[in-house]
């Protein structure tokens, strides 16, 4: 690494420098983020996504949307876990590409899917539970994504705290619609059961060890 | 072109066969139904002649199929297929299925008949006058296909096995060999080999085919192959693939979708948009077409994939809610 020509006194190892770690961290989570998309334009343009290509695109903005809401809901327990404190600082990009991917699969269902036509949304909503379970899922995230700025985290001060964690209620209603929407075949779905589980069992464990916060 | 609601439905009446000749017929060809009887005639060859989808059935005059439906693609109907036993993805069957060993193939034919034995895949065949039809192909997932098969009516081979007056049923079985159906990172636990059933009156109806050819060529693996089951008025899963097995029973057969999830599935399956799937719908369907942006356009699903001109007087009686 050489040294920074703009900055005076520049130190010569950057690849220990914190917020150099934490900029390239973002960086791939914004590349990781929107390869998925790109990927998908391309290949529905060049009709690439074999017979049934919307199906194809809703199944993989589904996945996309529990990876990036896995990998939110892991910030704090691999902070746990490494000591790492600075990671919090990726956590709200990932969350945001949760939310991002979970509305362009909503779109993709109503738009691509159901042609927008409302009655028939509105009676799968109702009537299909794995959409029931996947569209609660969404709404429960539109005000952890409106309130993920800075204004709203000051100004929600202990609140947001205890209003995020129905991060964890998202993710759960993203697992379930997973399982109920899949036959025979609940590989994926489980492996999605098990790790939200197991993160939720680190933050638990955690939580027990801190010692009482009052006083 | 979407056929919305149709009350004649496509096979005129004028063509099902009375009951009548079945049981002449089954007299006449229960004396060659023995092991090995046909095998001599060589068929099975590859070249099974070309494929005129609208090439008129001999003596009627008529269109064999129904002119105002269009097949998919030979790519549509080869490259979009459930067969769990071979991966549980859409185009898994496709990229997978050609491990499938069809030649030689036996078929066991068991249970109350009085030509049991097990019988190759040529003396199923080659009794059998082979016609192509063109069904529509309604699957339980809420799409569909319109598919020009090639087959012959699975009563010819009823009737040359001989059920019982005890019989009441037949049992189908698909081939479980997890040599060639090699273990995927994890299967569904359903209990294999897959099985499905048909009632004996549904089973020996001229709309009900055995399937050996697609576009007039060899049936693909991913497909069913060596020889499946088509029963157009049902849900897609209840036309099994790749027979290994035909056992008359007398009480109804456990079949794989039903014992699996009892809820969701039942044994008779008939299509029918006014019984819903527990998670979805079954008022509409989408009609799989890849000329579309989308790759397929939405229709009207009918009562008994629109055989219910043919087929309905089978269920006379019965609450289809109830026997789902």
């Amino acid at each position: 690494m050489k040294p920074d020509p703009d900055v005076p006194g520049a130190r010569p190892r950057r690849a220990a420098n914190p917020r150099r770690q934490i900029l390239l961290l973002k960086t791939a989570i914004w590349a990781i983020g929107l390869a998925p998309i790109l990927w998908l334009a391309v290949n529905f343009f060049q009709r690439n996504l074999g017979i049934n290509p919307v199906e194809k695109i809703i199944h993989i903005q589904g996945r996309w949307t529990l990876v990036f809401l896995l990998a939110a809901m892991a910030v704090t327990p691999i902070r746990r876990l490494t000591g790492w404190n600075r990671i919090i600082q990726v956590r709200r990009l990932i969350g945001l590409f949760a939310f991002a991917y979970a509305c362009i699969h909503f779109l993709a269902y109503a738009g691509m899917d159901q042609l927008f036509a409302l009655s028939y949304i509105l009676e799968d909503v109702r009537d299909r539970r794995y959409i029931t379970a996947g569209f609660a899922g969404l709404v429960l995230m539109i005000p952890l994504a409106v309130t993920s700025t800075r204004g709203w985290i000051r100004r929600l001060g202990k609140r947001w705290q205890r209003l995020h964690r129905l991060a964890y209620v998202a993710a759960g209603l993203g697992v379930l619609h997973y399982f109920w929407k899949v036959k025979g075949d609940t590989f994926w779905p489980l492996v999605a059961a098990l790790t939200l589980a197991g993160l939720f069992a680190v933050r638990v464990a955690y939580r027990k060890k801190r010692p009482p916060r009052k006083k | 072109m979407i056929i919305r609601i149709r009350k004649n439905s496509d096979i005129p009446s004028s063509e099902i066969t009375p009951e009548s000749a079945y049981i002449d017929r089954r007299k006449f060809l229960g004396a060659s139904a023995g092991i090995g009887a046909a095998a001599f005639l060589g068929v099975g060859s590859p070249d099974m002649g070309p494929f005129h989808a609208a090439s008129p059935i001999p003596g009627s005059g008529r269109p064999r199929g129904p002119q105002d439906l269009e097949p998919n693609t030979w790519e549509e109907i080869t490259s979009y297929n459930n067969f769990y036993e071979f991966g549980t993805g859409k185009e898994d069957p496709s990229k997978q299925a050609h491990a499938l060993v069809t030649k030689p193939w036996t078929i066991r034919v068991d249970g109350l008949c009085n030509n049991p034995g097990d019988y190759a895949l040529e003396d199923f065949i080659t009794p059998s006058t082979i016609e192509d039809r063109v069904y529509r192909f309604r699957c339980v997932e809420a799409w569909s296909m319109v598919i020009p098969w090639r087959g012959f009516p699975l009563a010819d081979v009823i009737n040359r096995a001989e059920p019982n007056t005890s019989a009441r049923y037949v049992a189908f079985e698909t081939l479980w060999d997890p040599e060639q159906m090699p273990e995927r990172l994890w299967r569904p636990r359903i209990g294999w080999p897959y099985r499905e059933g048909l009632r004996l009156d549904e089973a020996l109806h001229p709309l009900t085919l055995m399937v050996n050819g697609l576009y007039g060529k060899e049936l693909p693996n991913q497909n069913g192959a060596p020889l499946r089951l088509i029963v157009p008025w049902k849900y897609g899963f209840k036309s099994i693939k790749s027979i290994v097995r035909m056992t008359f029973t007398e009480d109804e057969p456990p079949t794989t979708w039903a014992t699996q999830t009892p809820g969701e599935y039942g044994f008779y399956s008939n299509v029918n948009p006014d019984v819903r799937h527990p998670r979805w719908s079954q008022s509409r369907e989408k009609l799989i077409d890849s000329s579309k942006l989308f790759g397929y356009r939405w229709q009207e699903t009918q009562f008994l994939n629109g055989y219910a001109d043919e087929v309905a007087h089978l269920y006379e009686g019965m609450d289809l809610k109830e026997f789902f």
